[in-house]
Order: C-alpha cells, then structure tokens, then sequence
C-alpha cells in the first residue's frame, strides 16, 4: 500500500516538470510543421495556403541553403578539430604537477564564461581590426602585412573566436577524464621502456576516447546553431560567406517574414541536429545503465 | 639526482602552463585594461599595456546611459528568475525520480535530454508568432519562462545526478522511524540535498545570463538583458572600444566569478553525467 502511495506521489511530483516539458517541445515543433506546409507571409496576411513540399522545395534547392550548409560543417568542423586537439593538448598540460596550477586552470577556463556577443565584439574590435587592432600591430611588428579578418577570412575568424569559447569546456572534460587514469599503468609502462609517445597513444589517448566522443558529440549540437557571435560580427555576409543555418532560418524567419519558408527550414534544421542527438543520446544512456 | 630533474620538469610545465594560460586569459584580460583607457588611448598604435593615464570616466558614461541599470536588471531577473522558476519545477521530478525509480524514470529522463537536442531555430517562428500574439514579446515574463523551458532538462539532469548520490539507507531508517514523506523530504533529505541544488543553481545562472539565442531574438529596448546590451555596440557608430570594454568588463565579471566558484560543478552540468 505505501509503495502505490509512494509511486502516486512520485508521479504527481513528476508531472508539472514532465507536462510543461513536453508542451515546450510538441506545440512549437507541430506549429513548425504545419507553418512549413503553408504560403504564410506575415508581409502579406490573408494569403495563407496549403502549397503542400513546395517551402521545402525552395528551401532544399537555394543555393543559400548548400552555402549555409557547407559553412555550417566547416564551422562546427573547424571548432572541432581545434578545441578537441587543443583540449587534449591543453589537458596534458594541465594534469602536469606545476607551480601555480589553479591559477591558470581559472585562467584557462575563463572564456566559457563570457557571453557569446561579448567575446565576439571584443575579438572582432579590438583584436582582429585590420588597422588598430592587436593582431595587426603585432603583424606589423614583425614585419607582415597585416590581416584584415573579417574581410579576407570571415569564416575563419568565427571559428577562431568560436573555438576560444568552446577551449575551456573541452580542455576541463579532457581534464577530468585524465585525471581519473591510473597513475600506476602509466609508471608501469614507464618501466618496461614506453616513451611519452607510445603511453600517450596506447594508453592516454584509448582513456580519452570516451570523454572525447562526448566533447565533439555536446559541442556539435550546440555549434550546429552559434547564432549570436555571427549576429554582431558580420550579419552573415560577405555576401553568404558567414551565414549559417541558424543564421539563414532567422533572416528567413525574422528579415523577410517568410513563415513557410524559414518552418521548412526548421524543420531541417531539427532532423539535422537529431542525427547527431540520436548518437550522443545513446551514449549517455548506456552510461545510465553502469 | 631524481629530486632536480623533478623541479626542472616542474619549472619548465610552470612556465608553459602559465604562458598558455595568459594567452588564453589575454582577450578578457586585455578587455579590462582598455575598459580604463580613454577612447584615444584604446585604438593607439603600438598599445597601450599597462602605462597609460587610468581613468574610471567609461564606467561612470556606461553607467550614466539611463538605460544600463534597466539591462543589469533585467539580466539579474532572467537569470535568477528562469532558475528559481525551473528549481521548483525540477527538485520535485528529480526526486521522485532518484528516491521512487520506476521503469520508466530512465526513458523519461531520456527524453528530457532529447528535448535540449532541439536547436532553438527550429521552433523560433512559432514562438515568435505566439509571443506577439500574447504581448509576451520584449517582456521579461516571457524571456523567463523560455529561459527556464530551455534549461529545466539540465536542472533536472543534474539534481538527479546529486540526488543519486544520497544513501537511500538513511531514506529507509526516516521512515522506519515513522516519518511521512513531507517529514523526510524537509528534515532529512533537503539539508543533504542543498549542496547539490546549489550547484545546480550556480550553473543555470551562468547560462542563462550568456543565453544569447532567445536574448536577443525576442526582446527589443524594455525586456533587453546585458547580452543584447552589449550586441547594440555591434552598430558602426557604437564603436567605442574603451566604453564597449567598460560594458564588457560589467556584464561577465559577476559571472565570471560565479563560474570559478562552479567549475567543479561544470563537467557534471554539462556531461549529463556522461564525464565525473
């Protein structure tokens, strides 16, 4: 009897969270759906028809949609390759025993905690101007014709300032799991003649491997729509060159007021990010089980 | 013999540690010494380090723009508010699911992971639509509830995550004892619990006052937190580097502190518990 009450109390416990969850995900995703089914102009209200695939169509076969594409991999590849290298790097480094190592593991975690348009006006002003900006003066310094940023690579320069927010949280994931290898294997294999390079790539890195999967599994979903840093930087352009799906959808959605169109776009938007969810998804639950 | 070669290896990571570290450090760093500069000094060429007149004027302009204020506190109501707000939706569910786990807890929870897989462009035109037809757009209301909708899985996530880790033993001898359920929750479970919902709540702070998705796609001049503050000086004529560090400097630093506080916390949060 105690345990149906406690289970009937679980349940009413459970519940508002558990409701107002699934209210959160279902009606906007169903209005998505039924938006992207719809000529839905908020330009032109009255007009709305059902034009069946048609926003798909269009949305699927812009150019504007392989271009934000194309630079929606190299952005959350670019960010990738840096920070999961330069965590694992960065880690390293970190799990050595040296003086003063709390300090600049506080140091070298700091940019997580900086919001998105801040560290992207901060890189884009005052570090990337072509004229006074630091990078350019130190260019000049050395004798090099200095970069103008956001005009030679515009893609590049958000992944540089995207990669410097996304270090820190990969370099103290890296850490963590580091720190939890047996120092014994390692001094075992330090007797028996391994040199660095050998433990790291037979012991560490095998160690890593989970800890790195979750890196680029978590990263990626929140790469898959960087929206602010893009926003203030550059507004998607030269021309295309920055825009990504996110960004597309919303100057779709919020610029031109195309309901239909930017719901279409939604909606891949959602299947491309649930590729990636279904994986890490997977991955977590297996944990849940040990 | 062995005893050199250690320190030597030790001062050589010092100086490579601390010398990553700075670089790494040095755009927030090199943000907070010009936030001291006059706009003059801020674009000099070569760069002004750390010899240049000091002067506090661009905190007292920033300050002194009627707005800023309006901003802080918006940020501190978002923040402070999606996070209570999503406290008191998750401590329950995050208990029940710990202390009474049926069959189901670990596919309900899941699915609550499953639910922050959503990229927020995917549902942002019926949120808008709904917003302005509810007059909840550009209203802190309406930012604190998305806030909390969009946070509420990593709160429950991560309670769980805490709440696991209380001895169930201790649970059964309270109720041996004769304790009801609201008898154990308060006296027994919430004094071991705190620590972890602490945690809990530092974290979702953080994120929620560098949310800069919803911040700044569903809010104009009244509802506008510090991060869309800050996006304004994106504008060509707001290009003042010494008044945009002062601003900067304002809206992380609280954070940032905050974020020292929690980094311990941070890899749970994040991981869902996937890396501890």
């Amino acid at each position: 009897m105690a345990t149906l009450q406690t289970r009937a109390t679980a349940r009413i416990m459970m519940s508002p969270a558990v409701i107002l969850l699934f209210l959160w995900m279902i009606v906007p995703l169903v209005m998505t759906l039924y938006f992207s089914f719809l000529r839905y102009n908020l330009l032109m209200p009255g007009t709305e028809e059902y034009v069946g695939f048609l926003n798909y169509q269009y949305f699927l076969t812009d150019p504007a949609f392989f271009t934000a594409l194309g630079n929606t991999l190299l952005l959350v590849g670019g960010t990738l390759l840096i920070t999961v290298i330069g965590g694992i790097l960065l880690a390293i480094v970190l799990d050595q025993p040296f003086w003063g190592q709390g300090i600049v593991r506080l140091l070298v975690i700091a940019p997580f905690f900086v919001m998105p348009t801040v560290s992207a006006l901060v890189w884009k002003n005052m570090l990337m101007h072509p004229v006074n900006g630091l990078f350019a003066w130190i260019a000049r310094s050395f004798g090099f014709q200095p970069v103008d940023w956001f005009a030679q690579v515009p893609l590049f320069s958000i992944i540089l300032i995207v990669a410097w927010q996304w270090l820190p949280f990969a370099t103290l994931i890296l850490l963590t799991a580091l720190q939890s290898l047996d120092g014994e294997q390692i001094e075992a294999a330090e007797m028996d003649g391994a040199g660095p390079i050998s433990r790291f790539i037979y012991l560490v890195l095998p160690h890593l491997a989970r800890a790195i999967t979750v890196v680029i599994l978590i990263q990626t979903i929140f790469l898959l729509s960087v929206f602010a840093e893009i926003l203030v930087t550059t507004n998607g352009g030269p021309g295309l060159q920055t825009t990504n799906i996110a960004y597309l959808i919303y100057s779709q959605a919020l610029l031109q007021f195309d309901v239909g169109g930017a719901s279409a776009g939604g909606i891949v938007a959602v299947i491309l990010a649930n590729i990636v969810a279904f994986f890490l998804i997977r991955l977590i639950g297996k944990n849940l089980e040990r | 013999m062995a005893r050199s070669v250690t320190t030597q290896r030790k001062l050589i990571f010092t100086i490579i540690g601390w010398s990553i570290g700075f670089l790494i450090f040095f755009p927030i760093l090199w943000t907070f010494l010009t936030s001291f500069k006059t706009e003059g000094t801020a674009v000099a060429t070569p760069p002004q380090f750390l010899f240049f007149d000091w002067t506090l004027e661009n905190y007292h302009e920033v300050q002194s723009r009627s707005d800023y204020g309006k901003h802080v506190m918006n940020s501190i109501v978002i923040s402070v508010g999606s996070t209570l707000l999503g406290l008191v939706l998750a401590i329950p569910a995050a208990w029940a699911m710990a202390f009474s786990p049926t069959k189901h807890t670990k596919d309900i929870l899941m699915w609550m992971l499953s639910t922050k897989m959503m990229p927020s462009v995917g549902v942002l035109v019926p949120l808008y639509l709904i917003f302005r037809d509810w007059g909840l757009l550009d209203s802190r209301l309406g930012l604190v509830a998305v806030l909390t909708m969009i946070n509420l899985p990593i709160i429950v996530w991560m309670l769980y995550t805490y709440f696991k880790e209380i001895p169930g033993e201790i649970l059964e001898a309270a109720r041996m004892d004769g304790a009801s359920l609201m008898k154990e929750i308060i006296y027994v479970l919430t004094p071991m619990a705190i620590p972890g919902i602490a945690s809990t709540m530092l974290l979702n702070i953080i994120l929620a006052w560098n949310e800069a998705f919803w911040t700044l796609n569903l809010t104009a001049a009244n509802a506008a937190p510090l991060t869309a503050f800050i996006a304004s000086y994106s504008s060509p004529e707001g290009l003042f580097w010494a008044k945009l560090s002062a601003a900067s400097t304002m809206a992380i630093a609280p954070i940032l502190i905050m974020g020292w506080f929690s980094q311990k916390q941070l890899v749970r949060g994040l991981t869902f518990g996937a890396v501890k």
